[in-house]
């Protein structure tokens, strides 16, 4: 293997597993920055994700739809969790609330492991990217590529809604000042389920989209935990653009040290974050820390 | 008949009792100064009424509705306006997108807010963080008028802003009171309270010591050396 078309077939892996890390850190950099909630549930909506979509493609065959269902499962899901289990957290100490998401992941995980069984289970890609692409020499399953592309125009999606739109108005003022937002009249506690659903809905979108690529096993819940949170601290606390740039680069960074330095593999993407605190220990899109 | 009314009102951060049974009235179409130093209670009296820390016991008519134990939220579409203390302009909106946050039909428009403070048109595209102290002022007025609420809670508008800034805050305050707005005005700034208030009102240590006009105040020298270190 020469060395071009092996870069560009693992920068083109960092980059689709980027974009999965961006659709799932999205919410949890949102919910964080306006609820204060460190959520370490949200990895469990990426299985619960996976999952809604093995079983709509066991009954109808037809993974679009399970792009579809598992987004709307998970974030049903989201805004029941917020209600009934987060609500009365609010304004007891962040412990509690690492103590309850935390117990999730295994509720969570368990309960898959009941209905699903805890093998891996592999989620065929559709049938228009079932193939694979010659690109400057290496071959790519055209699925990834399907991936980088649908990931970057959700980007763009999400920058319009957030940075365009009236309700991107209200939640960028909530992650700022929740209190205030309220003040104006915004009912903000509305505002909270929502953004927490939509973000356990993109949450359950990149787990879909992450089967055919990864498969879906119970514990990957908790595995891609730790990368989301890395982005969320690399890219700036509750901030979009940095849940991009973040995302873009732990996912080059994770995947070129399997491949090149797979005995330090584990070490980079901590490395890249403890640089990147140690210069701006807000991140690189965060607002200043007060 | 008062537009709001606090009825002994008792406030807690925490365990630490603030508010010890705090009584007021604002009258329709009144401005009404609540003054006292540093620490007196005077925030935590706004942020009770606007529901950001509610009270523990008392209660506060707004309009004829006991909304005391209601959600800041509601509060607000009530009626309720606040340009809370330091502000709290929202940094990374636009100025206007600040301004048509809370935004409801009927009365203020953005062209009328433009109208009556027309640095923030030149800069309406601009972040809120961006702004001068005084622009920022401005905007937190302009975002409080265009939720058109009857009632405008006004916490310290002069904090920190350049004495010339200050005297304009006086003329927009004095321009207000044509309106058919009732304010309940929070200052430090003794002067430019008693220059536009209608009634005064001070408290020390949580409770309210002292009620009368500008000019009774004025002229009772114990109470101004007493509560507000004014000579």
């Amino acid at each position: 293997m020469s060395f071009v078309p092996d870069f560009f077939g693992q920068a083109l892996n960092g980059l689709s597993y980027g974009v999965l890390l961006f659709l799932l850190s999205v919410g949890l950099t949102l919910i964080f920055g306006m609820l204060d909630v460190v959520n370490l549930a949200h990895g469990s909506f990426y299985m619960l994700g996976a999952y809604a979509g093995l079983a709509t493609i066991a009954v109808t065959g037809n993974y679009w739809l399970a792009m579809l269902v598992a987004p709307v499962a998970v974030g049903g899901i989201g805004a029941l969790l917020e209600r009934a289990c987060l609500r009365p957290l609010y304004r007891r100490s962040p412990l509690d609330q690492v103590l309850l998401t935390f117990g999730f992941i295994y509720l969570f995980e368990d309960l898959v492991k009941w209905i699903w069984g805890g093998r891996i289970r592999s989620i065929p890609p559709p049938e228009a990217f079932s193939g694979s692409v010659q690109f400057f020499g290496a071959t790519v399953p055209s699925y990834r590529l399907f991936v980088i592309v649908f990931g970057l125009v959700m980007a763009v999606a999400l920058w319009l809604l957030i940075e365009r739109t009236r309700l991107g108005a209200i939640i960028r003022a909530g992650v700022f000042d929740a209190e205030m937002t309220a003040g104006v009249g915004v009912n903000i506690d509305l505002v909270f389920t929502g953004v927490f659903a939509f973000g356990a809905a993109l949450g359950g979108l990149s787990g879909v989209i992450a089967g055919p690529i990864q498969s879906a096993s119970p514990p990957m819940g908790a595995g891609i935990l730790i990368p989301a949170l890395i982005v969320v601290v690399v890219g700036g606390l509750g901030s979009l653009k940095g849940s991009l740039v973040g995302s873009l680069i732990i996912g080059q960074a994770e995947t070129f040290g399997k491949a090149w330095l797979p005995g330090a593999s584990m070490v980079i993407i901590y490395v890249v974050m403890a640089l990147v605190v140690l210069l701006r220990p807000q991140g690189l899109f965060g607002r200043a820390l007060k | 008949m008062s537009v709001l009314q606090v009825d002994g009102i008792h406030t807690y951060y925490g365990e630490s009792h603030i508010l010890h049974g705090v009584s007021l009235r604002v009258g329709a179409g009144e401005m009404v100064a609540l003054l006292g130093r540093n620490g007196a209670g005077k925030t935590t009296m706004i942020r009770s009424i606007v529901g950001f820390t509610p009270s523990r016991e008392g209660r506060i008519v707004f309009e004829g509705d006991e909304i005391q134990r209601w959600p800041a939220y509601r509060i607000a579409r009530r009626g309720v306006a606040l340009v809370p203390q330091g502000r709290r302009i929202f940094a990374p909106l636009s100025v206007r997108e600040n301004l048509l946050l809370g935004a409801r039909a009927d009365g203020w428009t953005l062209e009328r807010v433009f109208g009556l403070f027309p640095p923030l048109r030149e800069r309406a595209e601009q972040a809120g963080g961006t702004l001068s102290g005084g622009e920022q002022q401005m905007l937190a007025l302009g975002r409080a008028l265009l939720t058109n609420g009857r009632m405008l809670l006004l916490d310290e508008p002069s904090e920190g802003l350049a004495p010339l800034i200050v005297r304009e805050i006086g003329r927009i305050l004095q321009a207000l009171k044509g309106e058919r707005l009732s304010v309940l005005l929070v200052e430090q700034n003794y002067h430019l309270a008693l220059r536009v208030a209608d009634r005064v009102y001070v408290m020390n240590k949580g409770q309210i010591v002292y009620e009368g006009t500008p000019a009774s105040l004025e002229a009772d020298e114990d109470v101004k050396r007493r509560y507000l270190g004014v000579a």
